[in-house]
């Protein structure tokens, strides 16, 4: 031990600061990726389960090794690259959208303490950065040189513009709440009680904020972009083995993300429910994980009740529905905040 | 060499890059992305001058929104580039003539004179707690209200103005009414016929 604390003073200082950074990346994405893995057998367990069915049991015991031998049989296989296929864009299509899934978990506050990168415009970051993740998928479909693909990059382009609009409006909520940018500050003013989390004052954007969430994963009932019925597998048709992988990684990794924003923004990160002794010697981590793995059953829950949408209702559900909602909700907090004696309800 | 100034050359570097790949390369769809590139390295360098909400603005809106909604469009149009050469020589001395005059005009106005370091001196470096984005906001709130109230009514006639030329009614065509559809009930498409058994002769 002695030994390797000389060794590591006798680095450099800034070779000390990139490691001890590239360090806790390496904290953050270890365990988001074994989550994702997990998270595709918790999927499929969930909704066998509501299909009276039991689900993958082969692999390991009850099944738990299935999502290590889906990994290693998507890595063996070949990729095929399609003829008139764009060979660059076609590879950096699922790096790309990958890349915002991981990149927001620099921000994201899982403890008081616990946060990669705690900066001032956090919350615009994350929007910034999510924002990116559409083009993974437009590139991929355009680059397949196949009709399917290409209409499922379409579809998937104009949804995600659309409802990428309501989950802002739907933030700006969050902004005139809690009056910080900043996402351990956000969490930090619903503290004291789950009255206090801003979920119940913003109850309509947490829906909007939640069904956009949903459609901007392109999960069910909004995933026309696949919508293997009609274009056969929309804009990852023509990947296989670990590119497909990336695009499926991708997807719930950002499952995983909207639901931990979902947590911070609405349902108070870390914080317990009660401000009492049985509640508050559960440490803040599991109740930041217990959040999460909620919001992210319901992802699940929805997969397995609804059926898709048409085309024409995802977008009139977007436009005419989610984004006026928004708009009629942050007027009414503006009126409330600065013209009533109500302002408690909203500011804090 | 300082660490900032490495930064600074080399996203500067990717950013004339990109942006000169956006006029010379001839696929659209790829000059697209070259200027999703120039854009990331231009917030990049606005990051770099602590101006963090316009670096994260630029990427949210240009990247974000309005690339893909271009990209949308250039990746449905059919480019014949053999046709696209045609008649280069022709335009190349009025184009040459147009390129050279915005670079004399750009140089006239954006040039040393205006936005030298004795014009525009380095920022302080502020700390931790200094929110850039609170600060513009209380600047475009009070003392440019006026402007930025302006700026805003203009967009919104650009905003109807570009929808009232896309709205064009044709007698033809048919629209779904969401409201009839959600009401519609089974008695208005199904009809249920009750009729004896018929047992086998």
């Amino acid at each position: 031990m002695g030994s390797l604390g000389t060794l590591w003073v006798s680095f450099p200082a800034w070779s000390q600061i990139l490691l001890w950074d590239l360090l806790k990346i390496v904290a953050i994405v270890v365990p988001l990726m074994l989550s994702v893995a997990y998270l595709t057998f918790a999927e499929r367990k969930v909704i066998s389960y509501m299909q009276v069915r039991v689900g993958p049991n082969r692999v390991g015991p009850r099944g738990w090794l299935q999502p290590i031998a889906d990994a290693l049989k998507l890595l063996l296989k070949e990729i095929i690259v399609p003829t008139g296929a764009n060979k660059i864009l076609f590879v950096l299509a699922p790096v790309l959208a990958i890349m915002p899934a991981l990149v927001a978990w620099a921000v994201v506050p899982f403890t008081p303490s616990l946060v990669l990168a705690n900066v001032n415009a956090g919350l615009l970051f994350v929007l910034a950065v999510t924002s990116m993740g559409v083009y993974g998928v437009v590139i991929a479909g355009w680059a397949s040189n196949s009709k399917y693909a290409f209409l499922g990059s379409l579809r998937s382009a104009a949804q995600i513009v659309a409802y990428e609009i309501a989950m802002g409006f739907a933030l700006v909520g969050v902004l005139m709440a809690a009056g910080t940018l900043n996402l351990r500050k956000i969490t930090l003013a619903q503290s004291g009680g789950f009255w206090h989390w801003l979920f119940l004052p913003l109850f309509p954007l947490f829906i909007v904020y939640f069904i956009s969430g949903v459609a901007e994963t392109n999960r069910l009932p909004f995933d026309v972009a696949e919508g293997e019925s009609e274009i056969v597998a929309g804009f990852h048709v023509e990947y296989s083995g670990m590119t497909f992988a990336l695009f499926f990684l991708a997807e719930y990794a950002n499952m995983i993300l909207l639901s931990a924003l979902t947590t911070v923004l609405f349902l108070g990160g870390w914080l317990s429910p009660f401000d009492f002794a049985p509640f508050t010697w559960v440490p803040p981590f599991v109740w930041f994980l217990l959040k999460v793995s909620t919001v992210l059953f319901l992802y699940l829950w929805l997969r397995a009740t609804f059926p898709r949408y048409r085309y024409d209702q995802i977008m009139r559900l977007g436009w005419k529905v989610l984004i006026p909602v928004t708009l009629v909700w942050i007027g009414v907090m503006g009126v409330v905040i600065f013209f009533t004696p109500w302002a408690f309800l909203f500011y804090r | 060499m300082t660490f900032e100034s490495l930064v600074f050359y080399f996203f500067s570097a990717v950013l004339l890059w990109s942006a000169a790949m956006v006029v010379t390369i001839r696929n659209p769809v790829k000059a697209a992305l070259f200027l999703v590139l120039a854009f990331v390295s231009a917030a990049s360098l606005w990051m770099l001058v602590e101006a963090e909400f316009l670096a994260i603005v630029l990427v949210l809106v240009y990247v974000g929104a309005v690339m893909v909604l271009f990209l949308f469009v250039v990746m449905m149009i059919d480019v014949n580039l053999a046709e696209l050469r045609q008649g280069f020589g022709d335009y190349l001395p009025l184009g040459g003539l147009v390129a050279v005059l915005m670079v004399v005009e750009m140089a006239i106005a954006v040039g040393p004179a205006q936005f030298g370091l004795h014009k525009v001196p380095i920022p302080a470096a502020l700390g931790s707690h200094y929110s850039n984005t609170r600060a513009l906001g209380e600047l475009l709130y009070t003392v440019y209200v006026y402007p930025f109230e302006v700026a805003a009514v203009i967009l919104l006639v650009a905003i109807i103005a570009a929808i009232a030329l896309t709205m064009r009614r044709r007698p033809d065509t048919k629209y779904q009414n969401p409201a009839q559809q959600v009401n519609v009930q089974a008695r208005d498409r199904l009809r249920i016929i009750k009729m004896p058994t018929e047992h086998k002769s």
